[in-house]
């Protein structure tokens, strides 16, 4: 594994142009860059196709013979049913203002990750094959030959955009580079390019149910863990059900929140609350994962891992379903699940059995942000909060990319920090809510083999959290997102030593007062509480 | 060399039109070409548009950028994020008509210490406006050439756009805008180094060859004085089905026609389809509504999925030992 240079270094980033053309400068694949592609065991276990043994290092990729033909096949099928993708091959004018809007690029100063290059990456093949000017005037034309080379370029480039939409809201025709390099990995996938960090969790969430592979049992162990840890804490136990008919909501978190520290206290928030609000909800083992890797895939996948939601909803015959804190998986089922997987006819329009309120937004696909949901309880005072033990915080706010800009759900967790921490404060303008930068981690570029990478992208976040550090003092970076939570733990000790990452809901369960509870000494992470008034000098 | 090959391209068509005029060709220059170009347009504008279409949307993509409309007390952001047809309806306005998301530009830079700045950026903002909304406009002022007697909104806002006069010369505001975004955007293009690195001979030549439109349209109005009573009555020759080729209407006059018909016919099959594109972007068209009301894939398709039984079945034991309610006891 190549070693992440020092973050003064990482800074004097070159943004110089190569000297020659970018179609006649062949990719170079550094270590740092690129994750390992997947083994062929979670290949074969999803029944995906030309599974081997091979490195982007080496020359030889083992490409099946007839690897052009497929590639060129799997376009043309995806032109006729995507007009997205006809459109975004066809009206891009390079003007450029997406440029410098991608995290990676800024990071890296690689002009082949400007979303417009990303995306002429495939354009250039496209214009070759399938337009006319292209097949007379070539490269005159911006049309070029489907070489090996260009197929390196694509793994290299494709699993260097994190489907972040950001470039895309700049772009006055709305051309979306997620959609180009979702289609991008489709073809790859075609011929047996992926990444394992992807292909791994995929396999592992088609069997058991969640990206780790924890299988049942071990779910409830963990479950049981976190429930010590709450009783001891505060007095008292939830009782969590698991796989339970007729309960009337099925509550579904990224499984980050149940295996990996800081998810686990956001995931004992929500298990104090749901226990506080006595909601009759159970969780599932066979659904126990909301994210879906499946994204990263290919449409295909996504779907075939998405499924198990409405599936085990109807199974159980609960209502409604209550999704947790996670980016990728509410672009998936805000806009995906339910025209890949509905209609959802089997259940109810969600209304909170606590506030009565009717979630009319949700009104088809029937699944509610626990964001949302938790900002209906504030707003109608149905639980008690103690912000001040929040006090030894100091909050700021990161939005992940999908539920910004692809959802819009932005004012909802902003409610809920303000009611549990005293202590608030936003980052610059230009990299929240809309306009917010990525983890630098996201789309399944999290293996630690690309950690030069993600350090690079997750640069204007944290630059973003150095301002507000040093203008503030903030020392808390909260989020509403599983990968997030995983991996800006490590963004902020590289480039912000001192700021500490926490989900929405561990800071409700910290503030929240809960019914017949003993005095609470420390907090969620068993760090001790700030004593009353000690904050003043704040 | 994407530059030179452009503009080579540029002065050869330039040249065509006035070999053409010497060599007596004016009908084909005046009234042959003009029908075909046209019909190209036209024909090729649909067929490109009926292709996008043939196309479904098969999921909900919509970007959005602002609040999402979800609890009643959460002020949504109608234009930047509508739940509905007429939200949509004005962010395609404000897309179409004031370039909503270009405005958005920032200039990004990374400074030596470690600082990021988002500067000020409204440059491409303000030309490409300039430039479309000059277009448009000179575009409507030619009308005027085309239409007996001239429709009321052409002659206002022909008088709107030549506010400024100079004696008795009326000099139209946007036949100097249009020269200068052209320039703008050409200049930007060739000092901004990454720009340059992404620009294609397709960038370079639809600028030249606005640029020659421009450029020969300025010159027949402002210096050699072409004799516009002819170039009516070619023009409503055209528009009326009765062409005619008036004499001596000048060279500069085809060399201005022919630019013209090159741009028609070039238009359908290029980048300039954007025009036509951006009205069917699925990131921009849709409401965001896709968890209240569903969205339907044409080719939506069964696929495997690993069923709850699978699952029971490989850990039904463990599920029993750890109290899991199961199906099959």
């Amino acid at each position: 594994m190549a070693t992440v240079p020092k973050p003064e270094d990482l800074l004097q980033v070159n943004y110089k142009v190569p000297a020659t053309q970018w179609q006649d400068t062949p990719v170079s694949l550094k270590p740092g860059f690129w994750s390992y592609p997947s083994k062929p065991k979670s290949m074969e276990a999803l029944g995906l196709p030309y599974p081997r043994e091979w490195s982007p290092a080496d020359e030889d990729w083992k490409l099946p013979d007839n690897w052009q033909e497929i590639i060129l096949e799997g376009l043309r099928e995806r032109l006729h049913k995507f007009r997205s993708l006809r459109i975004f091959m066809d009206i891009c004018v390079r003007c450029g203002a997406c440029a410098d809007k991608c995290h990676y690029y800024i990071g890296s100063g690689d002009p082949k990750n400007m979303p417009v290059l990303r995306a002429e990456l495939l354009r250039s093949v496209y214009r070759k094959d399938f337009t006319t000017a292209g097949k007379l005037l070539g490269r005159l034309v911006g049309a070029r030959e489907l070489t090996t080379d260009v197929i390196k370029e694509w793994f290299y480039y494709f699993y260097q955009c994190s489907e972040c939409r950001r470039c895309s809201l700049y772009c006055p025709y709305g051309i979306d580079t997620a959609e180009i390099t979702m289609i991008g990995r489709e073809l790859l996938n075609l011929i047996g390019l992926n990444i394992d960090w992807i292909v791994s969790s995929v396999a592992n969430c088609y069997r058991t149910g969640n990206h780790l592979g924890i299988q049942p049992h071990g779910l409830v162990d963990m479950f049981d863990f976190y429930l010590d840890d709450i009783e001891d804490l505060t007095g008292i136990r939830p009782e969590p059900t698991f796989n339970r008919k007729g309960a009337e909501v099925l509550v579904i978190v990224p499984s980050g929140d149940i295996f990996a520290d800081p998810g686990t206290y956001n995931l004992m928030g929500i298990l104090m609350l749901l226990h506080e609000i006595g909601l009759d909800y159970t969780w599932s083992t066979y659904a126990s994962e909301g994210g879906n890797f499946g994204l990263f895939t290919s449409h295909e996948m996504m779907k075939r891992l998405n499924a198990k939601m409405y599936a085990e909803a109807k199974r159980l015959g609960v209502k409604w379903i209550l999704g947790g804190e996670c980016g990728h998986m509410w672009r998936v089922i805000h806009q995906y699940m339910d025209t890949m997987n509905g209609p959802a006819d089997f259940l109810e329009v969600p209304v909170s059995p606590i506030t009565g309120t009717r979630f009319e937004h949700a009104a088809s696909t029937k699944m509610v942000h626990i964001a949302e949901f938790t900002a209906d309880l504030i707003k109608h005072n149905k639980i008690k909060l103690d912000p001040s033990r929040n006090d030894h915080y100091k909050v700021t706010f990161h939005d992940s990319c999908n539920p910004a800009r692809s959802m819009g759900l932005l004012d909802e967790p902003r409610y809920i920090l303000k009611n549990v921490c005293n202590h608030f404060y936003e980052m610059p303008e230009n990299t929240i809510r809309g306009q917010t930068f990525c983890c630098g981690s996201g789309s399944g570029l999290t293996a630690d083999e690309l950690m030069e990478m993600r350090m690079r992208g997750g640069l204007p976040r944290a630059n973003a959290v150095k301002h507000v550090q040093e203008k503030y003092g903030v020392n808390l970076l909260s989020c509403i997102c599983a990968v997030d939570s995983a991996v800006l733990p490590a963004l902020m000790d590289y480039w912000v030593p001192g700021v500490e990452v926490a989900g929405v809901h561990e800071l409700v369960g910290n503030a929240l007062v809960m019914t017949g509870e003993k005095e609470r000494e420390s907090d969620l992470r068993g760090q001790p509480l700030p004593a009353k008034g000690e904050d003043d000098h704040v | 060399m994407a530059i030179l090959i452009s503009l080579l391209v540029t002065l050869v068509l330039v040249a065509v039109p006035i070999l053409g005029v010497a060599a007596g060709a004016e009908y084909v220059l005046g009234v042959v070409l003009p029908y075909l170009a046209f019909l190209v347009f036209v024909v090729g504008f649909i067929l490109r548009v009926v292709r996008w279409a043939s196309s479904p949307v098969p999921f909900h993509i919509t970007l959005t950028g602002g609040q999402q409309r979800s609890l009643s007390w959460i002020k949504g952001s109608k234009l930047d994020n509508p739940s509905t047809t007429l939200g949509v309806v004005g962010r395609m306005a404000l897309e179409v008509l004031c370039f909503r998301s270009l405005f958005r530009n920032v200039k990004t830079e990374l400074h030596p210490e470690g600082k990021l700045s988002y500067r000020w950026e409204k440059w491409l903002w303000l030309f490409g406006l300039a430039l479309h909304w000059s277009l448009l406009i000179i575009l409507i002022r030619h009308l005027r050439f085309f239409t007996e007697p001239v429709p009321f909104l052409v002659g206002w806002l022909e008088s709107l756009d030549g506010l400024f006069r100079f004696g008795y010369q009326a000099f139209y505001i946007t036949d100097l805008l249009i020269v200068l975004a052209l320039t703008f955007l050409f200049l930007r293009r060739v000092v901004v180094a990454r720009l340059k690195y992404i620009s294609l001979s397709a960038d370079y030549f639809p600028l030249f060859l606005l640029g020659g439109i421009a450029t020969t349209g300025i010159l027949m109005k402002y210096v050699s004085k072409v004799d516009i009573a002819s170039i009516k009555e070619l023009a409503l020759g055209f528009a009326t089905f009765r062409p005619v080729v008036p004499e001596g209407i000048g060279t500069i006059f085809y060399i201005h026609l022919f630019l013209v018909c090159v741009l028609m016919a070039y238009f359908p099959f290029s980048k300039l389809m954007h025009m036509g594109g951006i009205f069917l972007s699925p990131t921009r068209n849709l409401a965001n509504n896709s968890r209240a009301v569903r969205h339907v894939n044409p080719w939506n398709y069964p696929v495997d999925v690993h069923t709850y039984e699978e699952y029971e079945d490989e850990f039904r034991e463990k599920m029993v030992a750890a109290g899991i309610p199961v199906e099959k006891g």
